[in-house]
């Protein structure tokens, strides 16, 4: 018990101070992408032969976007741009509510709007959450899991996983959403009783990812639950644990 | 039951092409048999201690062209022989148990039946690959999804059955588990996997392409260094070329660095099992403080755009390079800590001991691997018996243990993760002077590698195949979950269907690593 203490006495507090203060990243983090078509040199493409998923339309016109739904954040393509027509910023913030405001320009934060009065009313101070990895690579689930350890602690925000649908007040999909897991997601999300969200995690369960090309995924969350708003998506492979709670806490209303 | 680490008997040449992990060799020079020899050969090897480290078809002029990759550990070698096969052929399972999964794979992917195969059910429940009657005589196999098939099943007036899954209660990757039951006794668990199945092989294949490398990164989300490696070594040594010292040795810290995250990870979700809060809630953000570390490297925490073929895309200066390394250090300090107080409970002992446990035998057969073998006292890992890379030039000590319960499978965490972090911070105080990165031409055509790494799960094997035109033709994958998913159902044999929670999570099986 004594050694104990005394291990408890030397480890100190371990919560990051998000969202009170900044959250810290390593130097080399990439965070959301900034998008200057102007400084595109005629006729080069050398970001799109780079993108394993297609995430950049448009390239080296002005209306030239990056779609952070399919984006995986691995800066291959701004490794191939010494022009600085694509580069990586250390912003946390990715999380969006409609689909097409994923697809970013210029170096504008990206700020996921808040729910209605009642929704916020409901579940603004208590969301209980069911997660199905539905052929997520355990990339996004390793990242949602630590959202609940003592550092990220989600908890202390009333959020919280919980081990059966009939308790929780959403679904959180990870993952392209293979066949074989198309019925138990549609289960999963039909045993949850409304009002109820849908929060889609990570760019396989946003676009598909890079499976998005393989027939035996769906290619996401929307194709999987066709005719089904989600509510949140939240980019990266994997998001940072700060990129999904400061998604939740913005939709929440907990942040502006 | 013969010795598991004994040298395989050599074969008389041209029985099988000899191979170096990470060799490329001309694919037309692996022996092709008649059945009946291919399978006295990879049975004798087998039966001497050899190991099947992947046994794979793929189609050739109509039939399928099964090919074995038998790994010699104490030689550090790797014999390749193949047989053609169609409609169906004597199984080896019956006589070979860690050849069970790959065969069903075979079944369900070619529809090639092996006759006597004693577990003949769909692996993963994807399309099959080629038009010919179902294996399985299922009417339509590209509809069935993972479940859909009989349960071995136990009568009796008092047996009961509990199906857990595949949504599981935490968050968890998606299985489904049906236990056989009296009371709490638990007389047969089934696995049934393949809900992740995204077609990985199917996507690699035909490349190497721009998606390829986050391809294999995302294999298994938590081994990304380990697929990663394997993928960029391989077809490193098909286009004839290896990376930079330093690259080698940035790689071997990130391969490391990703063991130490997951095991302290493991350690911490083992005491979360057991009910003792403080190593939880300790390993928990100590696992954050080695996935930090690979980010400072590359970025990512997961080390995902770390890797390319020829290289690494990261350098260190040297003073970050050393402040990394006292990081390391210091993590580890505190992790040992963490973990030496769970060690030291006597309740947590109690718990720990004697349960779910695996023979030496039995792990042998079924041919599992990484610490859930060396749990067992199979003294088995790919960084000495196969080294590669970084390994060939340091070595790490392998540790083994002997009770194969669920304490030796914990031990052995704490104990390799010793090993890693002294590797780790070592080879990050002595990086090798140059560059991290080189290009690399085309691939060889018409040519084989096998390419193994020891991920923190256990041995990882690629197998890449080109055609004429030095495209990929074929590109197997084995995670090892493959042969470990076995090894968990045996570990609930006759054991308490509370435990099962703790043994699982002291195998922590990868299932999209799995179902590919």
């Amino acid at each position: 018990m004594i050694d104990l203490l005394k291990f408890r006495l030397g480890y100190g507090r371990q919560t990051v101070a998000f969202p009170d203060g900044p959250p810290k990243f390593p130097e080399r983090f990439r965070g959301r992408p900034a998008v200057d078509a102007a400084r595109c040199p005629p006729g080069c493409a050398a970001c799109v032969e780079v993108c394993p998923t297609d995430a950049i339309l448009d390239p080296g016109v002005p209306s030239m976007r990056l779609d952070l739904g399919r984006c995986t954040f691995c800066g291959l393509c701004a490794e191939a741009c010494p022009p600085g027509a694509l580069r990586f910023t250390d912003d946390h913030r990715l999380a969006a509510r409609r689909r097409e405001e994923l697809a970013v320009q210029g170096d504008a934060p990206v700020l996921a709007a808040a729910l209605d009065a009642e929704t916020r009313r409901l579940f603004g101070r208590s969301l209980k959450l069911r997660q199905v990895s539905a052929a997520g690579c355990n990339g996004c689930e390793a990242e949602l899991n630590a959202s609940g350890n003592i550092q990220f602690d989600v908890g202390r925000f009333g959020i919280q996983f919980v081990a059966s649908p009939r308790h929780a007040d959403g679904i959180v999909v990870t993952g392209p959403v293979s066949e074989n897991m198309r019925l138990a997601l549609q289960k999963t999300y039909e045993a949850v009783p409304a009002p109820r969200l849908v929060i889609a995690v990570g760019a396989c369960a946003i676009s598909g990812g890079v499976f998005r090309e393989s027939p035996v995924v769906c290619g996401g969350t929307d194709a999987a639950l066709a005719g089904i708003p989600v509510d949140l998506y939240v980019p990266g492979c994997p998001p940072h644990p700060i990129t999904f709670v400061d998604g939740l806490l913005r939709v929440l209303g907990r942040i502006r | 039951m013969t010795d598991p680490i004994r040298p395989m008997p050599r074969p008389r040449a041209l029985e099988l092409l000899e191979a170096w992990n990470g060799e490329a060799v001309d694919a037309r020079a692996v022996p092709v048999h008649p059945v009946g020899r291919f399978r006295a050969i990879v049975l004798e090897a087998l039966r001497g201690g050899g190991r099947l480290a992947a046994l794979f078809g793929r189609p050739e002029d109509g039939r399928i062209l099964l090919t074995a990759v038998l790994a010699d550990d104490p030689e550090g070698k790797l014999g390749l022989l193949a047989t053609q096969v169609d409609g169906a052929y004597p199984s080896l399972s019956a006589e070979a148990p860690a050849a069970q999964g790959f065969e069903r794979e075979l079944a369900e992917q070619y529809g090639v039946r092996p006759e006597g195969h004693p577990w003949l059910k769909p692996l993963r429940f994807e399309p099959p690959h080629r038009s010919v009657r179902d294996a399985f005589g299922r009417a339509d196999p590209a509809a069935t999804i993972p479940g859909e098939y009989p349960f071995f099943a136990v009568e009796g007036e008092e047996v009961h059955e509990v199906a857990v899954g595949p949504v599981h209660a935490g968050i968890i990757e998606p299985g489904h588990f049906r236990f056989q039951c009296h009371g709490e006794h638990v007389f047969h668990l089934e696995i049934v996997l393949g809900y992740q199945h995204r077609g990985v092989e199917h996507l690699l294949a035909s490349g190497p392409d721009r998606r390829s490398m986050t391809l294999a990164e995302s294999i298994a989300g938590d081994t990304s260094i380990g697929h990663g490696l394997a993928y960029a070594t391989a077809v490193e040594a098909l286009a004839g070329r290896a990376s930079p010292a330093r690259a080698l040795a940035l790689r071997g810290v990130a391969l490391e660095l990703e063991r130490l995250a997951n095991h302290v990870g493991d350690l911490g979700a083992l005491a979360g099992d057991v009910g003792y809060l403080p190593t939880a809630s300790y390993c928990g953000a100590l696992r954050a403080e080695f996935l930090n570390a690979t980010a400072e490297i590359c970025g990512n925490r997961f080390g995902r755009g770390l890797l390319v073929p020829g290289g690494v895309r990261f350098d260190l200066h040297p003073e970050a390079a050393r402040a990394l390394a006292a990081r390391v250090r210091k993590a580890w300090e505190r992790a040992r800590g963490a973990a030496g107080l769970f060690f030291d409970s006597p309740s947590v002992r109690a718990r720990l001991e004697g349960t779910g446990t695996v023979t030496r035998e039995t792990a042998a057969a079924l041919g599992l691997v990484g610490p859930a073998a060396r749990a067992c006292g199979v003294d088995r890992d790919v960084r000495r018996d196969h080294a590669s890379g970084i390994y060939r030039f340091v070595h790490v000590p392998v540790v083994n243990a002997e009770t194969g319960d669920v304490f030796a499978r914990s031990w052995i965490r704490l104990l390799e993760g010793e090993r890693s972090a002294a590797f780790a911070a070592d080879q990050l105080e002595n990086l090798p002077e140059g560059g991290v990165r080189e290009a690399i031409g085309a691939l060889a055509p018409r040519s084989l590698v096998v390419s193994l790494v020891e991920g923190w799960r256990g041995e990882i094997a690629h197998v890449a195949v080109t055609d004429a035109q030095g495209r990929l033709a074929r590109y197997k994958v084995k995670d090892p979950s493959f042969h470990n998913w076995f090894g968990l159902a045996m570990a609930l044999r006759n054991g308490q269907i509370s435990d099962f929670p703790l043994c699982n999570k002291s195998f922590n099986l990868s299932y999209a690593g799995h179902d590919l």
